[in-house]
């Protein structure tokens, strides 16, 4: 593999991205870039369809129209796991995690895109195999010590209180080395102590050099950590800018309003 | 709580395997001592047989939830091909020439051949979600045996293929037991020297002798256990385990779903094959109807009561049923008619219009017998005789504390 010369500043860029469901138009036409190093906010009222963007954007769902562009390639149509190998990392917005797996299983798992076993290795205990499973072991510890769940290690997954399967979730996603992180509601049902935590972790997640793109309904953690925010609205792009810009656009205002009106 | 859970489970296993190991060596010996026959060995030959594919299967089943109805197509494959080349068949079939393979190569060859059936199979229907892997393996269990038996010009249909090669080895491994009957028998008549038609050379032949293939069925199991061992703990072990949890975020993690369901897929039919190879050769016969739907059921029971996704529960599961379809039903007949008799009940032996003794009575029934007795050990031990850790968590939903000493733990080991 040859090093590609960085294209852009843009992580992501997706162009007149759109998603229909027979006649629901989930994801109506949306562009949008995400620069490198930032934390870019996707926000919208319930059903506006984030998600499905998300979706788009992992390969779990094909796009009826339009491009995705991750790291300077085209990755439109591309399958989750080869999504995942190249550098997206994602959290789902109702927990997936490794039920009846360990935390440092789970982990683990996430490493699995970054080791070199091949059957043989494992199959024959080969040293080469041995050695990758003591280092990833460590790293997965790491990434566990991380996200402040190190007590957990051997813990089913589905033993964990609520908070802590979202940081692992967390977790296993960063083992997959990502340069962009997609967290998907990551402080959904959170105390406000636990959301002020979740906003340090995604500092300390920044400063791996991951770029975070994130759904988030609350306000607070939003304007807190976000560099830039997009609004949608019934699929469609209705706002775009500066946290203190989007607050203030009438169309935003109306779209939440109008909502809970 | 759960490393001490963890630790509980090792221990279990590795006792289970001790056990097993002494009885596998004290086994030939006190039978041979206790009934001064063979039969016996050979018998436990042939459950040898049906622990290799219950491993194989637990490889599909137990560590990546697949359902495979149809385990018994690659074990007749696996046979099949030794068979073919290791045989007189192919004299008679459209190619007027017989090859006489060794076992060493062909029992691989076999296995290679299941595999390749696997990936064949398995390509097209696992990248189809849900069930679909089920419907489509029973079908297949139900092709192969069809085959069979509709290309008599080449697996000799209904007749079965006979007069099998046994496995030989060269003399020099034979060893200063050479010529102990009860280990080997030295026939220097049965191995002509490669490429030539008159010198025969010395060598360790299998022969009809039960204990050589017993000895090597043993082999082979402990090979199994290892290789599957250290398959469950790796990197594709645990991408199984992720696949069967959670598919959708397994492939968010970077695992490509298909081809890790393929492998697991591929991985047991090899096993079955590898065991179907052995079986022909061990029984000397290959028949279609000693692969039917029968047989893909009793090795998924086998892995089911055993415990699912747990090696050394498989192991037992497969010997437990194995013993209760080959001794206790078979015997349940006498069995019940001399209780009969002990009870002064000697009128229901006798047959009586409709009434066909007691003992055919019982044969009729012992089908029934068996499902009964499986009904009960699902319902005393739904989780298996010896669960994996995660089933017995599945089926408990035990309330696991925490334990802070399991970081220092995990860090260690
Ligand atoms: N697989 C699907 N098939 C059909 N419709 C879908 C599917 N997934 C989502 N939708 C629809 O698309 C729309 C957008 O859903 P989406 O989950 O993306 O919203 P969201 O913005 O994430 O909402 P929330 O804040 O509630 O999570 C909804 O109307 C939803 O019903
Ligand atoms: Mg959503």
């Amino acid at each position: 593999m040859s090093e590609r010369p960085v294209v852009s500043e843009n992580i992501l860029e997706l162009t007149s991205l759109t998603k229909r469901f027979g006649g629901l138009l989930a994801v109506d036409n949306v562009s949008l870039h995400i620069k490198r190093g930032e934390v870019f906010a996707l926000i919208g009222p319930n059903g506006a369809g984030k998600t499905t963007l998300f979706n788009n954007v992992t390969g779990l769902f094909q796009p009826t129209s339009g491009r995705v562009v991750f790291d300077g390639r085209d990755i439109t149509g591309s399958k989750p796991h080869e999504v995942a190998r190249l550098g997206i990392a994602r959290t789902f917005q109702n927990i997936r995690l490794f039920s009846y797996m360990s935390c440092l299983d789970n982990v683990r798992v996430g490493r699995h895109v970054r080791m070199h076993a091949k059957l043989w290795d494992s199959l024959f205990k080969l040293p080469s195999e041995r050695h990758e499973e003591e280092r990833v072991t460590q790293e997965a510890m790491d990434l566990l010590r991380f996200v402040g769940i190190a007590q957990q290690a051997n813990q089913y997954a589905r033993n964990l209180p609520y908070g802590q399967q979202r940081r692992l979730e967390i977790a296993r996603a960063l083992a997959t080395d990502p340069k962009l992180l997609l967290l998907d509601e990551p402080a959904a049902g959170f105390t406000p102590q636990e959301k002020v935590e979740l906003m340090a972790l995604v500092g300390k997640i920044l400063e791996r050099g991951v770029t975070v793109f994130l759904i988030e309904h609350d306000m607070k953690v939003v304007m807190g950590i976000s560099q830039r925010i997009v609004v949608l609205d019934h699929g469609e792009k209705i706002a775009e800018g500066a946290p203190d810009e989007v607050r203030k656009d009438a169309r935003v205002i109306e779209a939440y309003l109008g909502k809970s009106a | 709580m759960a490393l001490l859970q963890r630790r509980r489970m090792r221990d279990r296993d590795a006792m289970i395997y001790g056990v097993l190991l002494i009885l596998a060596l004290a086994f030939p010996a006190t039978v041979l001592y206790a009934t001064g026959s063979s039969a016996l060995i050979s018998q436990a030959g042939h459950a040898g047989t049906f622990v290799l594919l219950a491993i194989g299967l637990n490889v599909v089943v137990g560590f990546a939830g697949l359902l495979d109805l149809g385990y018994a197509a690659f074990f007749a494959i696996g046979a099949y091909t030794y068979a073919l080349f290791a045989s007189s068949q192919l004299d008679s079939s459209p190619l007027h020439h017989s090859f006489h393979l060794p076992f060493w190569l062909m029992i691989f060859v076999g296995m290679f051949v299941a595999a390749a059936a696997g990936v064949i199979l398995g390509f097209p229907t696992l990248r189809l979600r849900g069930d679909y892997l089920a419907i489509v393996t029973l079908g297949f269990g139900e092709i192969v045996p069809q085959l069979s038996y509709n290309l008599p010009q080449w697996t000799g249909g209904i007749n079965a293929i006979g007069g099998i090669d046994s496995p030989s080895l060269p003399a020099w491994i034979t060893g200063p037991w050479a010529g102990a009957n009860n280990i080997a028998i030295i026939r220097p008549d049965v191995c002509p020297v490669l490429g030539s038609s008159t010198k025969f050379a010395p060598c360790f032949s299998f022969g009809f002798d039960p204990i050589a293939f017993y000895v090597l069925i043993v082999i082979m199991i402990i090979g199994a256990v290892i290789l599957v061992g250290n398959l469950h703990r790796s990197r594709l072990g645990r991408a199984w385990m992720a696949i069967r949890e959670d598919e959708v975020a397994a492939a968010a993690m970077g695992i490509n779903t298909v081809t890790t369901k393929l492998l697991a897929f591929a991985i047991g039919a090899s096993f079955s094959g590898f065991a179907g190879a052995y079986y022909g050769a061990s029984f000397g016969l290959v028949s279609p109807d000693q692969f039917l739907f029968l047989v893909s059921v009793t090795v998924l029971v086998m892995v089911v009561l055993g415990g699912m996704g747990s090696i050394a529960g498989v192991i037992v599961g497969a010997l437990v049923i194995y013993f209760v379809l080959n001794s206790i039903l078979p015997q349940l007949p006498s069995t019940v008619e001399s209780l009969a008799n002990t009870f002064g009940l000697n009128s229901l032996n006798v047959q009586n219009g409709d009434w066909p003794g007691l003992a055919q009575e019982t044969q009729r029934v012992s089908f029934l017998v068996y499902g009964l007795i499986l009904v009960l050990m699902m319902l005393l031990r739904p989780q298996g005789i010896f669960p994996s850790r995660v089933r017995e968590q599945e089926l408990k939903h035990a309330a696991v504390q925490e334990d802070e000493a399991a970081v220092e733990a995990a860090h260690a080991g």
